[in-house]
């Protein structure tokens, strides 16, 4: 199975992205990706940035885990995630999970499982801009809720 | 032995890591009682209050989980990439 996992500061291109996964599983007939971008509101308020903060090593070796743990549970034929880290502004792209897999079902779930897993288990935190200064965003029990459903 | 801090907690310690010599393994929740936030307030006290996860050699453990005097850990909130 092709694997790229990227924690990086500079911008990718999803089009990129996409293209080499399609090369890189020849035999993959169904491509799934999610990919986020920083808003540019949060709980009624203007955000004008975005800092990612990480744990240099550890949240590599996280993402490699979840891509295990996903290659394990399906037949997948390539992952590409891209995460970023640093200072970013509404709109910029902040992550990036396609997957390649023979059909649709497993692409989907596959796709759907890894960013669950990242957003819970990755250790990238968030901290926005708002008008009167910044602020370190919250975890959401409710995505939580979604890793724990898989483990059901 | 290396103790990290991220995120929200960095900032409440005023630096993102700090090392302490230990006699002897312990565990995270011994840890957590003998490191003192600017306030005075153990890292234990504080968790009380607030979710503060821990990392053993970069992976997620619980306050039982055992430290070596070597041990790379860390503190920090709960994460919020993707």
């Amino acid at each position: 199975m092709y694997r790229s996992i990227l924690i990086q500061a500079e911008d990718f291109s999803l089009d990129d992205a996409l293209a080499e996964l399609k090369t890189q599983s020849g035999l993959a007939g169904g491509l799934c990706f999610f990919t986020g971008a920083v808003r540019n509101s949060n709980l009624d308020e203007v955000v004008g940035g975005l800092y990612l903060e990480h744990y240099p090593g550890m949240t590599e070796r996280q993402l490699d885990q979840i891509v295990d743990e996903a290659a394990r549970r399906w037949q997948l034929h390539g992952v590409i995630v891209i995460h970023r880290i640093g200072q970013l502004m509404p709109g910029d792209n902040i992550v990036l999970v396609a997957v390649a897999a023979s059909h649709r079902g497993e692409a989907f779930e596959a796709c759907e499982m890894m960013m669950d897993y990242l957003k819970t288990n990755a250790t990238f935190w968030k901290k926005e801009s708002i008008p009167d200064g910044h602020r370190w965003v919250e975890a959401r029990s409710s995505d939580q809720t979604k890793t724990t459903a898989w483990d059901a | 032995m290396k103790v990290l801090f991220f995120a929200a907690l960095r900032e409440t310690m005023g630096q993102s890591e700090i090392e302490i010599v230990l006699e002897a393994p312990t565990t995270v929740g011994a840890l957590k009682a003998m490191i003192k936030l600017p306030n005075g307030e153990t890292l234990s006290a504080a968790s009380r209050n607030q979710s503060i996860m821990a990392a053993v050699d970069q992976e997620m453990v619980d306050d039982l989980a055992t430290v070596s005097v070597t041990s790379e850990v860390a503190f920090f909130p709960p994460v919020t990439g993707g």
